[in-house]
């Protein structure tokens, strides 16, 4: 994994495979402290205590074509490289929550990569889910909902290439406009 | 094109997006769609399915080509990533193995477009580690 962008993407898969049908995801980067928290959380069906506890075993999947899971292993390793960490938290029936924390200022921090990008190819590969995806960087914030704009399209499709490209653009000035606002006034 | 910032900007947009796509949304039914689906699990996404998929978005709307590119789990394939599963209306789905952006769009030219078959097809009688007796 090159970038946290692509960690992103493996979780929300885990998700996928646990059969969420609503997807929250939140980045919240603090410059003046450092942290940067990467949060997924999920309404699949959610794992016991006892799953919980194995989730760091590589050799523990529940899958079955094949027998090795190194998704939740490799971002851990990832964020305590980093001085952060990784915690998940779920409840059978209800749901996951993935949230990894990392040190910006750590010289083994990850680049975070194209998060439009990988959002949107997410977003346009599932078209029946929703995805609430919540940027916020030093207090400020950008929400791009699915639910809205499923709405505002009315039925074109997300998986359409020129809406993919639009999305991805529209996501992507966000992003850079909320960190040069932020930027100026700091 | 201008720069679509707000759900407003979209809206706007919507009627032009409409016109280009209306080829496809006139005469079809999911059936009718090319379905190509790109294995997005760790050993996917690690081999570099992300770019593979961006590639297969960019060639389809470049051949105006009626396909939705979606996104499937580990098919314990894991040595042969990024693996990409296509299935063309009215045949069977074929898996092909070790797709970069090169092979990917050989893939939409020779086998979608023209319909030859390529190297690097999984064939379908592979059994994973737990189907093995």
């Amino acid at each position: 994994m090159n970038d946290l962008s692509l960690h992103i993407i493996d979780i929300i898969q885990n998700s996928l495979c646990a059969g969420a049908s609503l997807l929250k995801i939140t980045i919240n980067e603090d410059t003046a402290a450092k942290v940067l928290a990467i949060e997924i959380e999920d309404n699949g069906k959610g794992m016991d205590a006892s799953q919980l506890a194995r989730l760091d075993d590589p050799f523990f999947t529940s899958r079955t074509t094949r027998r090795v899971g190194m998704g939740i292993p490799l971002f851990r390793q990832s964020a305590q490289q980093s001085g952060g960490d990784l915690v998940v938290s779920s409840r059978l029936g209800t749901g996951t929550k993935v949230t990894a924390s990392f040190r910006t200022d750590n010289i083994d921090m990850p680049p975070l990569g194209d998060i439009a990008n990988s959002l949107i190819l997410m977003v346009s590969a599932n078209p029946d889910k929703d995805f609430h995806f919540r940027y916020v960087y030093d207090g400020s914030e950008y929400i791009f909902d699915t639910m809205e704009v499923k709405d505002v399209l009315e039925g074109l499709p997300l998986n359409d290439p020129s809406v993919i490209r639009m999305l991805t653009g529209m996501v992507q000035s966000n992003i850079e406009d909320l960190k040069g606002e932020s930027g100026n006034n700091g | 094109m201008n720069k679509i910032k707000s759900l407003d900007d979209l809206r706007k947009m919507k009627q032009s997006l409409e016109h280009g796509m209306n080829i496809r949304e006139k005469s079809n039914s999911p059936e009718s769609l090319v379905q190509i689906r790109v294995a997005m699990a760790t050993c996917g996404i690690a081999a570099g399915a992300r770019t593979v998929m961006n590639t297969l978005i960019e060639k389809i709307e470049k051949e105006k080509i009626p396909a939705v590119v979606t996104q499937g789990g580990c098919m314990g394939y894991c040595y042969a990533e990024p693996t990409i599963e296509v299935k063309v209306p009215g045949k069977d789905p074929v898996v092909f193995g070790n797709v970069d952006s090169k092979v990917a769009i050989e893939i939409v030219d020779k086998y979608i477009v023209n319909g030859e078959l390529i190297d690097g097809v999984i064939p379908t009688n592979y059994q994973t580690i737990n189907e093995q007796k």
